[in-house]
């Protein structure tokens, strides 16, 4: 076990898988020879060289494309887009190409493919560096989508995500590449995508999040633990396909439920998750649902005043926690 | 038509007021604007104006009882002519005064029980124990289910969620009490804790605050509890939070003030026909201290984490002691003041300030704060710094004593203490000691123009 930062365990997971297993690839923009515009993919060239780690073309539905292309064939392609904001182009090739792949030819063609995307704000990333998108993606039969928030389930899950059968976005909060560190245990560790973490154990609120917010969630639910009020907070970890059980299993004990998420709340990962604890939970039920996010505003703003009112932060997470403790 | 009155906004910062007195019953007439009752807040007392003409109606809130800002208090029925509205509002009172009697942390639900007790009013209660669970108040599907589990009548339950809802905890810890025996609800659980929390919901203080832990002090027997003001509680909250917020730094200087004895001796009279007010020793020190504070702006300001903000108004407090507590009025532009305007306007405060007659203007916005501490008679005083203000002067009291003079000779002179506690954040040792010297030397070199200032 050593301490890492969250970008270090992504570096290491695609490092060892590439070692374990030689029909891993990585390919995407500077992947190669500047290691990634983050530095997370820092070495791979080094260590594995221009034909497993792939500079190309400023084209994202061509990498997407490529890496569908080499996935049918046998690679296990890790495709890098620079920012999740650039997946647009791609949209196309990972929703009606790699996503129906296995049920279009009847099982008879798969895409062991991950497509890993940093995403977020708070990093004074303006509108086209900061999104949170992942929503585009969770509503789509044929994908799973993935993100970690500590260094241990950054490393555990890009492995099970290289090793999937099928498509898997991982989406990198990129504001914790640095800012989170954690343990990570040596060794050839897997963590099982489908299944969400459990962070804090509470009775009293039962709290849903993902990426960086399960770090903030955890530290709101510190705060009102000192006035008696226990939180559990629950690491989503993937967001297709969502963990229901552990969802239902932590609203029923606790009865009222807040879900948090850097997106906006609009037809998102907030919503399913509430629609899940409201069909299966209402006997439970001792609040209504709620939900907190960002505001319905085009983009994250560049503006620093504007960009501290679009993001949450441990503060107005605790406010809202205090909202339904009183109920 | 009956119009609801709420508690009004006293002032940018107040929460809640209690309700001291009505002064119009049920069935009383009332005209637009007319007071209907006293309040009491942390900072003030004020009366509430009747939005409309009519007759009052319930009363919502009993006195004593504590609302927030925008809590109903009560309501005003109709017209004045319409008499049948008045005779309707009469056997309300008679309902309300019952309620009264059985909860009286609860707030008088009057005669609506469904009237939810509002949850603030809990939480300054002496006794949280929650409001009375009134039917048709809804019931979330945990608690409908724990109930029909446990065969629980929740008609006997307190609730100690948002309007008086009964939690799913209330039912879990009335199952677990019913279960083991216990007759009453432990004193101060869940329901206080709960009601805490709603009351930080509603009025989000400085999250970095910090929260006194209350000691759980045993009692003897013989031993009185008082029950805490909203005053004391004000008090207790600022002082702990001043400490806690500024690392406070003390220093003192001797003044001699036999020259302003003088002064004030020979003008006293004249300023007593001129202007209708005893002069005081006052006036000279706020003078004096003002225009210091004019020289060493630093002192007049507010530390916050993107600097020292240095205030352009001066805005001079002046610490009055109550029998029950204190209360500090600021003197508005008190750099704009001639001396017989600083004694006129102290003179106003501090005696609207014993009578309890202070506006919410009255005591904000204050920039630095004196204290005449030496009026009861003290020498020596450690005062705690009025948030967010960057110092507090004392001025004790003016003492006879023999001291060594200029040319080595003792002589008896009316000596000062002016005590300084400072936030060292803000200033250091020198600034203070500057300030000090200023102030100092204002007053040992005052003559009889002192009162043309």
């Amino acid at each position: 076990m050593a301490v890492k930062t969250y970008i270090e365990a992504i570096r290491e997971g695609m490092r060892d898988e590439m070692r374990r297993d030689e029909r891993v690839i990585v390919m995407g923009e500077d992947v190669g020879v500047k290691g990634g515009v983050f530095k997370a993919t820092e070495g791979l060239h080094t260590e594995f060289g221009e034909m497993r780690v792939i500079d190309t073309p400023l084209a994202e539905s061509a990498i997407v494309g490529v890496a569908i292309g080499a996935a049918i064939n046998g690679m296990r392609p890790i495709a890098e887009i620079q920012f999740q904001d650039f997946i647009m182009p791609a949209v196309d090739q990972i929703i009606s190409e790699a996503a129906k792949i296995r049920y279009r030819s009847n099982n008879d063609f798969n895409v062991p493919m991950v497509v890993r995307a940093p995403f977020g704000g708070g990093v004074h990333g303006a509108l086209y560096h900061s999104q949170s998108i992942e929503a585009i993606f969770c509503g789509v039969p044929g994908l799973k989508v993935v993100v970690p928030s500590t260094p241990h389930d950054a490393k555990g899950l890009l492995r099970a995500a290289i090793r999937d059968p099928d498509p898997v976005l991982y989406f990198e909060h990129k504001r914790a590449y640095r800012l989170i560190k954690g343990e990570v245990p040596d060794g050839d560790y897997v963590e099982e995508i489908g299944r969400a973490r459990v962070l804090r154990e509470g009775e009293d609120i039962a709290i849903f999040s993902y990426g960086l917010m399960s770090h903030f969630c955890v530290d709101a639910a510190e705060r009102l633990a000192a006035d008696g009020f226990s939180c559990e907070v629950v690491d989503l970890r993937t967001l297709r396909p969502l963990d229901r059980e552990q969802i239902t299993a932590t609203a029923r004990k606790c009865g009222k439920v807040l879900v948090v998420q850097e997106a906006n709340l609009a037809v998102s990962v907030a919503s399913e998750v509430a629609a899940i604890v409201a069909e299966e939970c209402f006997e439970y039920l001792d609040a209504p649902v709620m939900r907190l996010g960002g505001p319905e505003i085009p983009g994250v703003p560049f503006s620093p005043p504007l960009e501290e009112f679009y993001m949450l932060t441990p503060a107005k997470i605790e406010t809202r926690l205090r909202e339904l403790a009183a109920y | 038509m009956a119009v609801t009155v709420t508690m009004p906004q006293l002032g940018e910062s107040v929460t809640e007021g209690t309700i001291t007195q009505w002064l119009k019953q049920p069935g009383d007439p009332v005209e637009r604007y007319e007071s209907i009752a006293e309040v009491t807040t942390d900072k003030v007392n004020a009366e509430i104006p009747s939005p409309v003409a009519g007759v009052m109606g319930e009363h919502l809130a009993v006195e004593g009882t504590v609302v927030p800002v925008g809590g109903e208090i009560c309501r005003i029925e109709g017209a004045a002519e319409e008499p049948a509205a008045a005779e309707e509002a009469r056997p309300a009172e008679a309902v309300g005064a019952g309620t009264r009697q059985e909860v009286p942390a609860a707030g008088g639900a009057g005669a609506t029980a469904a009237t939810p007790a509002n949850p603030a009013a809990v939480a300054s209660a002496p006794a949280p124990q929650g409001a009375p669970a009134a039917p048709g108040l809804h019931l979330t599907p945990a608690v409908r289910m724990l109930a029909r589990e446990h065969a629980v009548d929740l008609t006997r339950l307190s609730g100690s969620g948002i309007n008086g809802r009964i939690t799913k905890k209330d039912v879990l810890e009335y199952v677990q009490r019913r279960d083991s025996g216990e007759a009453a609800p432990p004193p101060g659980g869940v329901a206080a804790r709960r009601a805490e929390a709603t009351a930080q919901a509603a009025a989000p203080a400085p999250p970095q605050a910090p929260r006194p832990v209350p000691a759980a002090a045993p009692q003897a027997a013989g031993d009185t509890l008082l029950p805490l003001t909203p005053m004391r509680r004000a008090i207790a909250e600022h002082m702990s939070r001043s400490v806690l917020t500024s690392p406070h730094a003390w220093t003192m200087v001797e003044v001699d003030m036999t020259r302003v004895a003088r002064v004030r001796a020979r003008q006293r009279e004249d300023f007593r026909r001129h202007h209708g007010a005893d002069l005081t020793f006052l006036p000279f020190v706020a003078k004096a201290v003002v225009a210091a504070l004019r020289q060493n702006p630093s002192l007049n300001a507010t530390w916050t984490d993107e600097g020292v903000v240095l205030r352009n108004d001066v805005n001079l407090g002046l610490a009055v002691a109550l029998e029950d507590g204190l209360v500090v009025p600021v003197i508005r532009g008190a750099d704009r003041l001639s001396m017989a305007g600083l004694a006129l306007a102290a003179a106003d405060l501090t005696e609207r300030a014993r009578n309890g007659r202070l506006r919410i203007e009255d005591v904000e916005g204050g920039t630095f704060t004196l204290n005449n501490a030496g009026a009861l008679g003290t020498v020596m005083s450690q005062a705690i710094i009025n948030q967010p203000q960057a110092a507090i002067l004392v001025m004790d009291a003016i003492v006879k004593r023999p001291v060594v003079v200029d040319d080595d000779a003792i002589a008896v002179r009316s000596m000062m203490n002016l005590c300084i506690s400072f936030d060292h954040r803000v200033n250091d040792g020198l600034a203070a000691a500057r300030f000090l010297r200023s102030v100092k030397d204002t007053l040992e070199s005052i003559d009889d123009s002192a009162a043309l200032w």
